[in-house]
Formats: structure tokens, C-alpha cells, sequence
């Protein structure tokens, strides 16, 4: 037996319907990936950026075109199985952090883990391992509100990576920090990746993308592997 | 995974925390949503606990009289109006019976001095009426066996004839004139007349006591038409009916419809029915008021979705599949209504036992109600909540994640 399929997008196309017009937001995107890739989405708004990141983290599917994950075929998917996959795959990481502000980090990080059944004490156990990994093992017990904008991002980054996912999918991981901590995301983003994990980075900015190990392009709706000019 | 059912509870006790902490970060504006369901059960369990008191206070005093006792009330035939004296001693000396109390009543103009009251109710009884209601006399004696034997005038009159015609005066010893005809007092009836139910419903307004055998010459007739029977020890009033009927019968010819036999058990029956009439037709208007605190708790969780669609959004995307999105804001309207639920028992067991205090009826707690209080606020939860928490779990997960 070969091994299953890791990441194969072959022919996505995106058409949302608005109004009286078809609006064709992905073109015939086509990418593949390898365990352990680092790689990032560069495109300004309106590219497509967005679309594709939620074809890829299996929030929506495509209108046409291939999706291969971990040997599952995305496209035939109903809404329950694309949350299953969302609980095993894909660990996501927003903009703002979006963290639940009547939990403490240690919940925060749980939450997946809550879905996808896994019981009280692994749970636990996972999530204080993955908040000592990445530098909060003395703040588990403060709540989000209590914690900076750089520490939130990380208590996010523990939770996507909280269930052993595929993939962690990052949306302008570092849009809402200044430079400084932005740059320490970055770097822990390097040191995951060199550890294993596979990351998907979508972002507007040339520098944040240049931290990837690959970069791709995103202009109205079209993919392109070369390196182009800056966008955004 | 996640499919067993060990996974399923410790996802549900995970759901249960939640809610409760958004309830709690909330408090105000929870409070105010199970108020509805708060006052609906206060209601249902006020009434149906009261209700229940006092219907158990009613039994007990029906029972205080000794379980058997039955109403005899003769209309008579042609040859025959009432019972005379001997029939009442062929009664008396039935195996099942214990005794007889006949009850006989005027109205005459009571006079004394230059004073007199006219309409005073006077009531004929013999001596086992004092046997069996006791308490009834504050000072002096009661009516004799030989008082009925003999006629005599002698009368027991009420604390109010006491003042209208001896002020200053002790009137045991005098007289006081029935109709003209002198009666001599030779006792004072105490206020409340005793507090068996025959003596409430035969004699409670009685101002003037005489022995049976003289109110009935004074009525220029010979026979009693109403009675209370009182049933041997040991036996119920239930089981001294066929035969007190079967020596009515024969008493009056085997002729129908000359008497009438009320069981007090029956008659007890009868009230205990109504009651339960009344108190179910009281707790279905209150438990109108539940269906409105269902209301409430159905809009307030509708803006709690909507408030919390991000969240919902974030939740989906961490890999909740839609049902567990649904358990958890069920639980949430569940846990909201029983707040409610568990709050208006308390208040509606407290408001009961003052009420009957306040009608001295006995405070029994009715486990039913509390079930029924409880179960009804938990149908309510799930019910109303329905549809808020369907809502949040078709909420697609791109359009919720987009309002960040």
C-alpha cells in the first residue's frame, strides 16, 4: 500500500452566486503539499486569499476541482464529516486570536479536544503540554483578557495545535500585533515547523510571507507558483 | 472517537459548565428570563400545596368526630311525618349504632324584663349531643337524660343573649321567657359552638339550647326529621347505612323516598372532589404563566445566538459538529428554566406554608407537586429552547466567522 494522498488541490474553482451574476473567485487553483512543508499565501484583499484558505481548513467546498487531505476527499463531504475532519486536520489560527473570554488559556486550548470526545484528563494533560511548548506554562490560568496581545496569539497557536492536526491554517497570524511580537510568532512558527508541523500562511504582507519556507501568489483568483511583484 | 457513550457524558457535563458560566456572567438578565418560569411555578406549587393542606385539615376534622357519623333527614309519607321518640330508641339500641342526636328548630321572640329579641333561633337536642360535642358549654351543665325524659324548661343560651338580657347579672338560676313560656337557664354555650363538622353544620349559629322533647311540643309535633346518627366504635359511617336504611324502611312501611342517609364519608368525598376540581383548574391558569416564561427564555436565547455567532463560528471551525452546537445552547435554556423551576418551589413552598398558617389549615409538602413543578419547568427549557439552539447549529460556519 502507498501512502494516502497529503495534500492534493487539482482544478478548484470558487463561484459564489450575487444577485443576477456568478462571481468567479478561485480559478483553477492547483497546489500540493508534503508532510512538514511551511508555506505561505501572499495576495492583497480581494485576491481570493480568503476563499481559498476556507477551502483548504474544509469550512466550505469547492464548485469544482479535486481536494485530497490525508487520502479524504474533501468535495464529497457532507457538514458533519467536514467537522470531523476540521477536529482531526486542521488546527486554525485568526487574525485576533479569537479566544473564548469566560475560559482560562488552559480551556481555551482544551476546546478542540472537547469536540473531538477526548476525555477530562488527556485533555488537560495535551493542553498544558502545548501551552509549556509554546512559553505560557506559567500563564494557563490567566483568562484572555488578562493576557497580551502576543500571549493571546500564542494561547491560539497552542489550541490549533492542541489535536495533532495536518495542517495549521494561519489567517494574518500576526495582522493585529506590532512588529516585535509578530516577529516571535514568526519564530515559533519557525521552530514548529522545523519540529514537523505542516503550516499554511495567508497574509497581504511581503515580510510575514517571506518567513515561509515556499510562497505562492494569489491575484483575482488565480494561483501562480513564480515570484512576483509585491502586493498589498 | 467521540461516539461512545462515556464521551457523550463528559461532553455533556462539558456543555453543563459552559451554560453555567454564561449564565452566571449574565446574572441580571438570567434572572429576569426565568422570571417568568419562576412565578408560574411559585403559582402551581402554592396552590396545589395550600390547596392540599387544607383539604387534609378538612379530612381530619371530619375524622375527629369519629370517622362515622351519618345525617339522617326525613321527609315522611302521609301517615307517618318523622320519627317519634321510640323510633329514635329502636334506633339507639341497634348493634351498629352508637347513639342518636336529634336536632329540632324554632325560631321564637326571646324576652325577659322589658327587654326581648325576636327571630332567635332555638335549637332542640338531647343529652348524647353534649357526649359527642364537647367543649360546647363554658359554664353550667348540659341537658339531662331526665330533661328529655320530663320536658322540662330548662335552656343553655349564647355568650350574645348572655349580654342583651343579663348585663350585670349571673344568669344561671333565672329565667328567660320562649314564646312566653318561662325557661330556666341553667347554662352558657361557649363561643365558637364546638369545632366538630356536624356541630359547624347543625348548630353553629344556635343561640338558645333546649332539651329536643320540649322544642318539639313547642312545635305541637311528636317526631324528630333530623338527626345525626353516630356509627358504633369501630365501624364506619359506610357500614351502618344499610342497615339504619333497612329499619327506616320498615319503620316507614316500605313506602320510597321518605328519607334521606348522608354518609359523612361520602359527604367528605364529595368536598375532597371539589377541591381537587378547583385546585387543577387553578394550577392550569397558573401554568399559563410558565408557557410565557417559556417564551421568555425562548427570545432571550434567540439574542444569545445571535450574540454569540462569532463564537459559534470559532466552534465550528475548531471541528463542533452541529448537533453538539445544539446540545450545548439546549442545555442552556434547559439549565436557565430549571434555575426557575428549582427557585419557584422553594418561593411557592414558602408562600404555601404561610398561607396556611394564615388559614390554619396543616402544611403538607406534596412530593407531586415538586415532580410536577420541576419536570413541567424542564419541559419548558427544552421545548423553547428548541429552536434558539437549531438556529445556532445551522449558523454556517463562514458567515459566523466573518462578523469577527
Amino acid at each position: 500500500m502507498t501512502e494516502p494522498v497529503f495534500f492534493h488541490m487539482a482544478g478548484i474553482h470558487k463561484v459564489y452566486p450575487m444577485g443576477d451574476e456568478q462571481v468567479h473567485v478561485l480559478k483553477d487553483v492547483n497546489l500540493d503539499l508534503e508532510k512538514g512543508d511551511y508555506l505561505s499565501v501572499l495576495g492583497p484583499s480581494g485576491s481570493g486569499k480568503t476563499t481559498l484558505m476556507n477551502i483548504i481548513g474544509c469550512l466550505d467546498t469547492a464548485s469544482a476541482g479535486e481536494y485530497v487531505l490525508e487520502g479524504y476527499d474533501i468535495g464529497e463531504m457532507d457538514e458533519v464529516e467536514l467537522a470531523r475532519i476540521r477536529s482531526r486536520e486542521i488546527g486554525f489560527i485568526f487574525q485576533n486570536s479569537q479566544l473564548l473570554p469566560r475560559l482560562n488559556a488552559l480551556k481555551n486550548v482544551e476546546l478542540p479536544l472537547i469536540y473531538a470526545g477526548v476525555s477530562p484528563r488527556e485533555r488537560r494533560q495535551r493542553a498544558r503540554e502545548m501551552l509549556e511548548k509554546v512559553g505560557l506554562s506559567r500563564r494557563m490560568e490567566h483568562y484572555p483578557n488578562q493576557l497580551s496581545g502576543g500571549q493571546q496569539q500564542r494561547v491560539a497557536i497552542a489550541r490549533a495545535m492542541v489535536g495533532n492536526p495536518a495542517i495549521l491554517l494561519a489567517d494574518e497570524p500576526t495582522g493585529a500585533l506590532d512588529q516585535k511580537t509578530g516577529r516571535q510568532v514568526m519564530d515559533l512558527f519557525q521552530a514548529l515547523n522545523r519540529e514537523g508541523r505542516t503550516i499554511i500562511m495567508i497574509t497581504h504582507d511581503m515580510n510575514i510571507a517571506a518567513c515561509a519556507r515556499r510562497t505562492v501568489h494569489i491575484v483575482d483568483g488565480v494561483l501562480t507558483e513564480r515570484a512576483g511583484e509585491a502586493h498589498g | 472517537m467521540g461516539n461512545s457513550i462515556r464521551g457523550i457524558l463528559v461532553m455533556v457535563k462539558e456543555y453543563f459548565a459552559m451554560s453555567w458560566s454564561n449564565i452566571r456572567g449574565n446574572k441580571v438578565r438570567s434572572f429576569l428570563t426565568v422570571l417568568g418560569i419562576l412565578i408560574g411555578v411559585t403559582a402551581v406549587i402554592a396552590l396545589i400545596t395550600t390547596v392540599s393542606g387544607f383539604s387534609g385539615t378538612l379530612s381530619s376534622s371530619f375524622r375527629s368526630m369519629g370517622a362515622g357519623s351519618l345525617m339522617l333527614s326525613v321527609t315522611g309519607n302521609d301517615l307517618k311525618s318523622g320519627l317519634s321518640r321510640e323510633d329514635l330508641t329502636v334506633l339507639t339500641e341497634l348493634e351498629e349504632v352508637d347513639g342518636v342526636s336529634p336536632s329540632v328548630s324554632l325560631r321564637g321572640r326571646v324576652a325577659r324584663g322589658g327587654a326581648y329579641q325576636s327571630n332567635v333561633t332555638v335549637s332542640g337536642r338531647n343529652a348524647y349531643y353534649f357526649l359527642k360535642n364537647e367543649g360546647m358549654v363554658s359554664r353550667g351543665r348540659t341537658i339531662h337524660p331526665s330533661d328529655e325524659e320530663n320536658m322540662t324548661f330548662v335552656c343553655l343560651i349564647s355568650q350574645e343573649l348572655v349580654t342583651t338580657f343579663f348585663y350585670g347579672e349571673d344568669p344561671l338560676g333565672r329565667n328567660l321567657y320562649i314564646d312566653g313560656v318561662p325557661f330556666l337557664v341553667v347554662g352558657i354555650l361557649s363561643g365558637d359552638g364546638g369545632t366538630s363538622v356536624t356541630a359547624m353544620m347543625s348548630s353553629g349559629s344556635a343561640s338558645i339550647v333546649i332539651p329536643y322533647t320540649t322544642a318539639l311540643k313547642m312545635n305541637n309535633t311528636g317526631d324528630v326529621t333530623s338527626l345525626v346518627v353516630y356509627a358504633a366504635d369501630g365501624l364506619e359511617s359506610g357500614d351502618v347505612t344499610t342497615v339504619l336504611e333497612e329499619t327506616l324502611d320498615a319503620m316507614f312501611s316500605y313506602e320510597e323516598d321518605c328519607f334521606t342517609v348522608t354518609a359523612m364519608t361520602s359527604i367528605e368525598d364529595t368536598m375532597n372532589n371539589m377541591l381537587s376540581m378547583v385546585s387543577t383548574l387553578l394550577a392550569g391558569i397558573a401554568s399559563i404563566a410558565l408557557v410565557v416564561g417559556g417564551i421568555g427564555i425562548m427570545n432571550m436565547m434567540l439574542t444569545t445566538v445571535t450574540e454569540r455567532t462569532m463564537e459559534i463560528g470559532l466552534k465550528k471551525a475548531l471541528g463542533a459538529i452541529p448537533w453538539q452546537i445544539q446540545m450545548q445552547f439546549l442545555i442552556e435554556s434547559f439549565l436557565l428554566s430549571m434555575i426557575g423551576g428549582v427557585m419557584g418551589v422553594a418561593l411557592g413552598l414558602f408562600l404555601s406554608l404561610i398561607l396556611c398558617q394564615a388559614i390554619g389549615s396543616t402544611f403538607v409538602i406534596s412530593v407531586e407537586a415538586i415532580l410536577l413543578g420541576v419536570s413541567f419547568s424542564a419541559v419548558v427549557g427544552i421545548l423553547f429552547g428548541w429552536a434558539p439552539a437549531r438556529k445556532a447549529s445551522r449558523l454556517n460556519p463562514i458567515d459566523a466567522l466573518r462578523s469577527m
